[in-house]
């Protein structure tokens, strides 16, 4: 059998081995590749840094299922210690039922590392369906759309939202998603209000959302992993984030190999396929 | 049950679900299964507790809306009840004979939910993102940006023949095309592997604690 077909041939549970001895290595031997911070992250970052310390609350809706976590849970709690280090009001939601649990164990984890008491510095509204509906209920009013928080506390009585009352009082908002909820966000909170909206979004996601940036509809963009390692960088608490980059870097150098070794392989194949030139 | 246990058995059905890269087997099957089930009494119990509850069973039954108590035939009470009963009307559609009911209610959802995007829709995603790209042709970026958007949408105008300058257009729209969906491509890969990053530092430091 020639190299190439023993190549192109190899079973691909060897490839997915190697793969998985590839993502461990790092976390023994950690290889400190630098994590560069691009504009769409920082774009995010100096607009939470630039609101007033008595500012009204930043919203931060986790839009997301446990099958992101490993992308947007580190974004989430970035975003949540930014906010807790600096003095900024936290409110937090969530568009999508799997989020309710991430949304609790996210604020937990964050709380913990502040003085911040609930009601007062942070709140969690819980969850509630009908997206569009939710979006353009709480340009109107937010107590219409959430009269309860997830305890059973009304709204009107929690002292974070105090003053709160429309789109004109939420100085940014940042959703966290692993599907479609920015794109609603902008369609029906920044588009109609000009509610300020900022995202987190799976790597999948992230090409889509470049042409929100670019046009200005968009504050921030962070893009998987990658983002939420860059926002670690910038709040100096490197987290699961920049931990999980080496990884990252290794598998991608990995897969760029094999892509390389494949096509020469194939062309090698396509050109062995071909008879050879009949001599006169 | 001590968190040791429950990391357990987090840790197992993840090794189950893994073990489907070496072939398909009973234990994947299991997990596989066990996450429709628990995913769908989960969402159920959300919910409840977090819409239906506040929003309809409470205000309609037992007269309280936000922590204040709303007035039985009042216009909150209605408000609650109207799209209470509209919403139970969707479910006649499990009934051939009352089916046609479950028609109305959708039409109200269908047409409202219409009524209410095309226009927020069509001027975030059209009418912002012409006005963003009418941009003058003073830097290389801004000229690569207006190339690109012209021939990939030469690229799909499928009413004349892709001949001549059109021709021309449209195979610059197809190196962008492909430009793009390399780096979809890329950003897709890192996503996925970001996925079994995750999964094994939850196994290396949460499950085994090989690592802080």
């Amino acid at each position: 059998m020639r190299w190439f077909d023993r190549l192109l041939g190899i079973d691909r549970r060897w490839i997915f081995l190697a793969i998985g001895v590839a993502v461990v290595i790092p976390f023994f031997a950690p290889m400190g590749f630098p994590v560069v911070v691009t504009e769409p992250v920082r774009r995010l970052y100096d607009a939470i840094e630039e609101l007033p310390s008595d500012s009204k609350p930043i919203f931060l809706s986790m839009d997301y299922a446990p099958a992101t976590t490993p992308e947007l849970d580190p974004m989430s709690l970035a975003i949540m210690r930014h906010a807790f280090r600096r003095g900024l009001p936290v409110v937090v939601m969530t568009l999508h039922p799997a989020g309710y649990g991430l949304a609790q164990r996210a604020i937990a984890t964050a709380a913990e590392e502040f003085d911040v008491e609930y009601g007062v510095d942070y709140a969690f509204l819980g969850f509630h369906p009908g997206i569009a509906a939710v979006m353009l209920g709480m340009g109107i009013d937010i107590q219409n759309v959430y009269a309860e928080d997830a305890y059973g506390t009304p709204v009107a009585d929690l002292p974070i939202m105090e003053g709160v009352r429309n789109y004109d009082d939420v100085p940014l908002l940042v959703s966290i998603a692993g599907s479609a909820y920015p794109d609603s966000w902008i369609s029906f909170a920044y588009q109609p209000y000009g509610q300020r909206v900022a995202a987190g979004v799976t790597a999948v996601m992230a090409t889509d959302y470049y042409p929100y940036l670019d046009s200005g509809q968009m504050v921030g963009l962070l893009g998987g992993m990658r983002g939420a390692a860059e926002y670690e960088v910038l709040i100096e608490r490197h987290d699961k984030g920049v931990r999980g980059m080496d990884s990252q870097s290794v598998i991608h150098v990995f897969i760029i190999v094999l892509v390389v070794l494949g096509n020469i392989a194939y062309f090698a194949q396509r050109k062995g396929k071909r008879p050879a030139p009949q001599e006169a | 049950m001590p968190t040791f246990v429950l990391t357990t058995i987090a840790a197992l059905l993840t090794l189950c679900a893994y073990s489907f890269l070496y072939k398909d087997n009973p234990f994947y099957k299991f997990a596989e299964h066990l996450v429709v089930g628990v995913s769908a009494g989960y969402y159920l119990v959300i919910y409840y507790y977090n819409y239906i509850d506040p929003n309809v069973a409470s205000p309609i039954f037992f007269l309280r809306r936000g922590g204040e108590a709303i007035a039985l035939g009042g216009a909150e009470w209605w408000l609650a009840l109207i799209p209470g009963v509209l919403g139970l009307l969707l479910y006649t559609r499990f009934f051939p004979k009352w089916g046609w009911i479950g028609r109305w209610p959708l039409a109200i959802y269908i047409g409202g939910y219409a009524g209410l995007g095309i226009s927020p829709v069509m001027q975030s995603r059209v009418l912002e993102q012409l006005r963003a790209n009418a941009i003058p042709l003073t830097s290389v970026t801004n000229v690569l940006l207006v190339v690109g958007l012209i021939g990939t949408l030469t690229y799909f105008f499928f009413s004349m023949k892709h001949k001549g300058i059109l021709g021309g257009l449209a195979r610059i729209g197809i190196v962008f095309l492909m430009v793009g969906f390399g780096a979809s491509f890329g950003y897709t890969v890192m996503s996925r592997v970001s996925l079994l990053i995750g999964r094994v530092e939850f196994l290396l430091a949460d499950w085994l604690h090989l690592i802080e």
